[in-house]
């Protein structure tokens, strides 16, 4: 079975519809959240994981609701070589994807999580955090 | 009797083999477990490390001369501006300089990729640098300008002198605005988005000895990786007591140091070049200083844990930019290192811009060159003012 992650981006109209609860009841797919924004506006970003059979015919759905889809493509790297555990990352990380292991204070990477918001990419002040395509 | 100890006693004592040294989170639990009295005449050393961003570092370097010999004027290196006006080829590169064409803070928030501290680094690492230089000409020095290549092998010396490192406590930071804001102490999201603390807490030096009662002029200490000495006080040296509005104290804070070591010998390990997005480039430097148990007073300090060292809460939004007074309470460093704290009632994620993974490093690599009596310590010729000289900052005017 195969998962994949994918943006969603969808306008004001969309918001009030159950998108998530069609793609899991009529394409059986098992979806895991890994980001949601909506502006005041009513617009909105939705990262998720999306794993089942039948991903192809619900991104389709989703296409023809008029939401934009795009694959996550972009990965993001911890260079090991180049952090130093400083921490400065872990409490911008909207997705606890960059932590700290307790009690020694190592700052461990997981991209799982990871919604390459690029915040941490920006913000880490020994630029150890790399954007690979 | 209480136990009384001498630099020199415990200094044959690390000659021999003998001396027993431990960290300072080493000390914290044997002190609870064995109490002061045993652990004072058992413990000879204690050591200390933080490894963070710290501003007002640099090195000095002398160049050495060309032919025909050249007084500089204005010297570059891999573009960054270094300040040469103290001789012919002496120059001093400062930690937080940048090249003219930056485009700083323009384009926001800046992302400061290289800077002095980076030059130190590419130094420290053996790396070749660019050096630029341009003068006017005199009659014994009539060069006028230079575009060549150095590493730290080819220079005469490099000492790495820095007027003031190691804050002895630090502010935690917050953001009450409803923006994102980008400081010193990263990048602190609007309405108490997140809350961002720098010192090693039980590992910090300084909140180690907070009564400068070993800590002076002379003081051996590790410093980026080699070996380096405390010179003088730091510049902004105000060593006091944290309080709060009733009077209640929160320990010791204001202490700061100035170190100098020969930059030849150390190590880009543990001296970083690093950018603070939308702040500037700094230096991340490795200290670690050795505290001599030499009575129960100076290990009671140092045992202090993280949970009885607190840092004080501080709006970086609108308060202290505007240079007010601003203490949104105390915590401590037991519930800053859990990754959460409460302020103004609020759960707030909390996270270092210090590594205590790498200070604890630090306090380790300190205690097995004592160990191996490789590492001496240096008895202070003075020692430093504290929170008694009741120094006061100035603030300029206008
Ligand atoms: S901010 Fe950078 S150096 Fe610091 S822990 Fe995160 S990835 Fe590592
Ligand atoms: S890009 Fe960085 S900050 Fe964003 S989710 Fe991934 S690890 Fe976290």
């Amino acid at each position: 079975m195969s998962s994949k992650k994918v943006v969603l981006y969808f306008t004001a109209d969309i918001t009030d519809q159950p998108i998530i609860y069609r793609l899991v009841k009529d394409y059986d797919l098992v979806i895991n959240i890994l980001q949601a924004d909506i502006n005041p506006q009513k617009e909105g970003t939705l990262v998720v994981e999306l794993t089942g059979d039948n991903f192809g015919p619900g991104i389709e759905y989703l296409r023809r609701l008029g939401v934009a889809v795009q694959p996550l493509t972009e990965e993001i790297i911890q260079n090991e070589e180049k952090c130093v555990s400083c921490g400065a990352c872990t409490a911008i990380c909207p997705t606890g994807a960059l932590y700290i292991e307790r009690p020694d204070m190592l700052v461990k990477f997981n991209s799982d999580r990871c919604v390459v918001c690029r915040l941490c990419v920006k913000a880490c002040p020994m630029k150890a955090m790399e954007v690979r395509f | 009797m209480a136990v009384e100890k001498t630099y020199q006693e415990i200094n044959e004592r690390i000659k021999k083999g003998r001396a027993v040294v431990v960290t300072a989170e080493e000390l914290v639990s044997m002190v609870k477990e064995k109490g002061i009295t045993r652990v004072t005449s058992e413990v000879d050393v204690v050591t200390t490390g933080t490894f963070g961003p710290m501003c007002s570092s640099g090195a000095f370097l002398s160049l050495g001369h060309t032919k025909p010999r050249m007084k500089m004027h204005k010297v570059w290196l891999n573009d960054v501006p270094a300040y040469t006006g103290i001789a012919a080829v002496d120059a001093f590169i400062g930690a937080t300089e940048v090249p003219e064409d930056d485009p700083l803070n323009s384009i926001y928030p800046g992302e400061f990729r290289y800077g002095g501290g980076h030059v130190i680094q590419d130094l420290v690492a053996g790396k070749t640098v660019r050096l630029k230089a341009t003068a006017y000409g005199t009659d014994c020095y009539p060069r006028k300008e230079i575009e060549t290549e150095i590493t730290i092998n080819d220079i005469n010396e490099a000492i790495l002198f820095n007027p003031r490192n190691a804050y002895q406590n630090y502010n935690c930071a917050v953001n009450l605005t409803n923006r994102t804001i980008y400081t010193y102490m990263g990048m602190l999201k609007g309405n108490l988005g997140n809350a961002h603390y720098s010192t090693s807490g039980q590992l910090s030096p300084l909140l180690k000895d907070p009564n400068f009662k070993t800590i002076g002029v002379g003081t051996r200490i590790f410093l980026g990786g080699g070996i380096g000495y405390v010179v003088w006080n730091g510049t902004q040296h105000f060593p006091g007591i944290n309080m709060d509005e009733s009077g209640t104290g929160f320990g010791h804070a204001g202490g700061t140091l100035a170190v100098l070591g020969d930059l030849k010998q150390m190590s880009p390990r543990w001296l970083a070049g690093t950018s603070m997005l939308g702040y500037g480039a700094t230096l991340t430097v490795g200290l670690g200083i050795p505290i001599p148990m030499l009575n129960e007073e100076v290990c009671r300090y140092a045992a202090a844990g993280d949970d009885e060292l607190y840092a004080p809460i501080v709006d970086y939004g609108e308060q202290y930019p505007n240079f007010i007074p601003s203490n949104l309470g105390y915590v401590s460093y037991a519930e800053l290192k859990s990754g959460k704290i409460k302020v103004n009632g609020k759960e707030v994620p909390s996270a270092p811009m210090s590594s205590y993974s790498r200070a604890k490093e630090i306090a380790g690599t300190l205690k097995q060159w004592i160990q191996k009596g490789d590492f001496l310590l240096g008895e202070p010729v003075q020692l430093l003012p504290n929170t008694e000289a009741g120094i006061k900052a100035n603030s300029l005017k206008g």
